[in-house]
């Protein structure tokens, strides 16, 4: 059935690119409201169901792109399995594809690494309706450009994603969450101090004066971490991490425009008008800031910048203010990659007007 | 063996344009960055696999930014090809210069930039040797955790270039994992930044694209890498078992258990007993396989994790299991195994080292498969494998001075990759492509896929000026056989280790 799927998307993208219709790949549309708007004839992946292989052994998954994210962590559960980067949903239909072309991971993101670390090879067609395949199924491949993990965070932009392989990692056996009371000056420096540390920390994020630490591992390391540590042990703490990293937390209950800031892990809180200690969220051991703010974009952008980093509007932000711009020859650059896999342009091709992802 | 450069072809055209190429750059470079004079260009001939040697046209050393961006604008406007090269050690010809074309070396940018222990990362020139860094940062209790077997002498920029592994690469990652930025020159001259100190950044991820991209889409100059505190604790375990099928299932049941070891080793009969009689490290001569299996991290993680895979190895029936008691015997057990390869200089006149990757489960089919394929080319092969992470090198054994020999481990080494591909593997695990391994990328990837790697390429390189020839065989001419060929144990580098 999948094959029968594939030969259809494989003439239509065909056909696309031999008329220039520009196409929106899509799965459940779960998080079209985090990629720039696109707008051209809906190519539906999110037929291309199913788990293609899974060796709990061999630490790697391959799944068809429509499969649900669901469907697969819990079949890795059901292995004592996870994916590592802890992407998050946004919605119980979201699908593999969706979240590898968003490059979206969770918590667990500095300490284990980012979606596009956990990649080991795609299947996908180009702009030519070519069925390829990049990287592979092994941890170890350095055969040919890393075509695979540039399509995580691409927003399909490259070609439509068909089947991704990825490394899979054991689920920790034990997992405690401390709460400690903390300024947000105090709580960067402490997330980062801790991280030097042979801790086995697995996700710090500061909310509302509290600094959250949450450690995974063995049960005996995991206890000696904690007694290190000190703060107060958070109850529910599964509940806890997936309402921060589905962003149903109290903080992102907001119709304020919402901002992500990528910013170096010890950079000091940027000082935006009209923003104060409680509109920040710091995630990542202190490398991802969400920032509630009606500040013109144009301060949101110049405070990441001098920070170090880079801002992108979430949420209320009009389009052509969400992305920073790019130096110049680095936008020609990525123009002439995506021309290199899409030369008509046919793949969500507003993303590129939007200048950033 | 004689080699053939993929762009050797000598046109007078090209002669004449490096000529005015090396008439410019005395202007633009003082004159000790400029080598043109014949002997102290041979130095520059040939990377890690020596069997491939080709006379660059000159050589350039340049030591700022502005310099290599100067170099670069003047061979892109003459059309002239260009090779960087660090401490070119690399194994698979990367570094091959071209007849016509300048060998740009980096070997001047050897500073650390910048170390910030809070934050975890240090800033430093493509010319710093991988181990300098770990070293640089150790007071800090922080260190780089990729390291290749030539750490002591292979420097950063090849290692972003390569993608470089390692034995630890199953818990730590690759190179690719490990890097948080990038600055480099396009091929017209261009200073581009990708990432740094920020965990990622807007538009597409080149910085992945970089890593392993083997010197061919620009030249890096700059490299901030991420350092992780020291494991305050490491053991190692030595398992020998009868079976070879046995040993995988013990590498599978350790997996399966939910632990990650920081390195995990195979070795068959054949190098066991090799390494063994070369630096007596205590191995058992008579098992089928033996396992090495390294654990590190917290105290009492570890401790546990170490009783376990005890456990694991028991269960999977080794015969033997020693724990080492102190760093001296952690050492020693390492010995064996990080001497493999001049072990095997020391079973035959000859080796070559192969570099597929395979998935673990079908370790004992696969080395079934090379035994038989041995068996036809009438040559022995031994065995090393990173178990872990299904990183397969068999080392073909052969004497040059036998007429024939050569060709038929040529074309045995062929087949073993053609083995590894059709296992669901890998032609090239860390080694990568250069121009050893540009045949048998024709039997890993379709002409769709070929063509959409040299679009990229074409994309970064309009004009294929940057390391033209490596790593992405052309259509309708993959390049001449040739890999990694020891006569008699000498070796480039023969000081560092290889494993």
């Amino acid at each position: 059935m999948a094959d029968g799927l594939i030969a259809e998307l494989q003439e239509r993208v065909r056909a696309a690119t031999a008329a220039a219709t520009p196409l929106v790949i899509h799965g459940s549309g779960s998080k079209a409201f985090c990629r720039p708007t696109v707008t051209g004839e809906p190519l539906d992946v999110s037929g291309l169901t199913g788990i293609v292989d899974y060796e709990p052994t061999e630490l790697v998954v391959t799944v068809r792109a429509g499969t649900p994210l669901a469907e697969l962590q819990a079949a890795l559960a059901a292995e004592g399995q996870m994916l590592a980067f802890e992407p998050p949903a946004f919605a119980a239909t979201a699908t593999l594809g969706g979240t590898v072309a968003c490059g979206l991971s969770g918590p667990r993101r500095p300490y284990a690494g980012a979606l596009r670390d956990f990649v080991l090879g795609v299947r996908c067609l180009n702009g030519h309706g070519e069925d390829l395949r990049f990287g592979g199924q092994v941890m170890k491949n350095v055969a040919g450009y890393d075509i695979a993990r540039l399509q995580a965070g691409a927003y399909g932009r490259l070609g439509v994603l068909l089947e991704i392989s990825f490394k899979v990692l054991p689920l920790p056996e034990a997992e405690t969450t401390v709460a400690l009371e903390l300024s947000p000056a105090a709580a960067i420096e402490r997330m980062n101090r801790l991280a030097g540390r042979p801790l086995p920390l697995s996700a710090a994020a500061h909310i509302d004066g509290g600094l959250y630490l949450r450690f995974s591992g063995s049960a005996a390391a995991v206890a000696a971490a904690c007694a290190d540590c000190g703060g107060a042990v958070l109850t529910d703490a599964a509940a806890f991490w997936t309402a921060v990293r589905e962003q149903q937390h109290d903080f992102f209950q907001t119709g304020r425009p919402l901002w992500r800031l990528s910013l170096p892990a010890t950079a000091a809180m940027p000082a935006i008008d009209g923003a104060d200690a409680a509109d920040w969220l710091i995630d990542w051991g202190g490398a991802q800031r969400w920032l509630r703010a009606e500040a013109p974009a144009t301060a949101v952008h110049a405070a990441a910048q001098a920070a170090g980093g880079w801002a992108r509007g979430w949420r209320g932000v009009a389009d052509d203010r969400r992305w920073p711009v790019q130096p110049a020859a680095l936008q020609q650059l990525q123009h002439r990659l995506k021309a290199a896999f899409d030369p008509a342009a046919v793949f969500n091709h507003e993303a590129d007007a939007a200048g950033g992802t | 063996m004689n080699a053939t450069a993929p762009h050797g072809n000598t046109t007078a055209a090209a002669g004449a344009r490096l000529g005015e190429v090396i008439a410019a750059l005395e202007t633009l470079l003082p004159a000790e960055s400029v080598i043109v004079d014949t002997e102290p260009r041979r130095v520059y001939e040939c990377d890690g696999l020596s069997a491939y040697r080709q006379l660059p046209g000159c050589v350039v050393l340049p030591n700022t930014i502005a310099q290599v961006q100067a170099v670069l604008r003047l061979c892109h406007e003459h059309r002239v090809p260009v090779v960087a090269r660090g401490a070119g050690t690399g194994l698979s010809g990367g570094a091959l210069p071209i007849a016509e074309g300048v060998l740009l070396s980096l070997a001047k940018f050897s500073d650390i930039l910048e170390i910030d222990p809070l934050a975890r990362t240090a800033r430093v020139q493509p010319g710093v040797r991988n181990i300098s860094i770990s070293e640089a940062v150790a007071e800090f209790g922080l260190f780089y955790a990729p390291d290749p077997s030539s750490q002591i002498a292979c420097t950063i920029g090849g290692n972003v270039a390569e993608n470089s592994g390692g034995v630890h690469c199953l818990k730590y990652g690759l190179t690719v994992h490990n890097v948080l930025g990038i600055k480099f020159i396009t091929s017209d001259g261009e200073l581009i930044e990708l990432g740094g100190q920020t965990l990622d950044s807007p538009g597409l991820d080149l910085l992945a694209l970089f890593n392993g991209s083997e010197g061919m889409l620009g030249v890096i100059v700059e490299i901030t890498v991420k350092l992780l505190p020291q494991p305050p604790v490491t053991e190692v375990l030595l398992a020998a078992f009868d079976d070879v099928g046995a040993a995988g299932n013990a590498v599978a049941a350790i997996i399966a258990a939910g632990i990650i070891p920081a390195g995990l080793e195979m070795m068959d009969q054949g190098i066991t007993r090799a390494a063994e009689d070369f630096v007596h490290a205590g191995y058992p001569r008579d098992a089928a396989a033996i396992l090495l299996c390294e654990l590190d991290g917290i105290a009492e993680e570890t401790r546990a994790q170490l009783q376990a895979v005890e456990q694991i190895l028991r269960d999977a029936g080794a015969s033997d299991i020693r724990v080492a008691a102190d760093a001296a015997a952690r050492a020693r057990f390492w010995a064996g195994r990080k001497a493999a390869f001049p072990a095997s200089g020391r079973i035959a006149p000859d080796y070559y080292c192969m570099d597929g990757t395979i998935p673990r489960k079908c370790i004992a089919e696969v080395l079934e498969r090379i035994s038989a394929l041995a068996r036809e080319h009438e040559l022995e092969v031994v065995n090393v494998f990173h178990a872990g992470d299904g990183n397969l090198h068999p080392l073909v054994l052969y004497d040059v001075s036998q007429p024939g020999e050569l060709e038929r481990a040529e074309q045995l080494g062929g087949r073993i990759l053609e083995a590894c591909v059709a296992a669901g593997g890998t032609v090239t695990g860390e080694h990568g492509v250069g121009v050893e391994k540009i045949n048998q990328m024709c039997v890993q990837f379709s002409s769709a896929e070929l063509t959409q790697f040299h679009a990229v390429k074409a994309a970064f390189d309009e004009h294929g000026l940057l390391n033209p020839g490596k790593a992405v065989p052309t259509l309708n001419r993959c390049a001449e056989f040739g890999r990694m060929h020891v006569h008699h144990g000498q070796i480039s580098h023969p000081e560092l280790e290889r494993f």
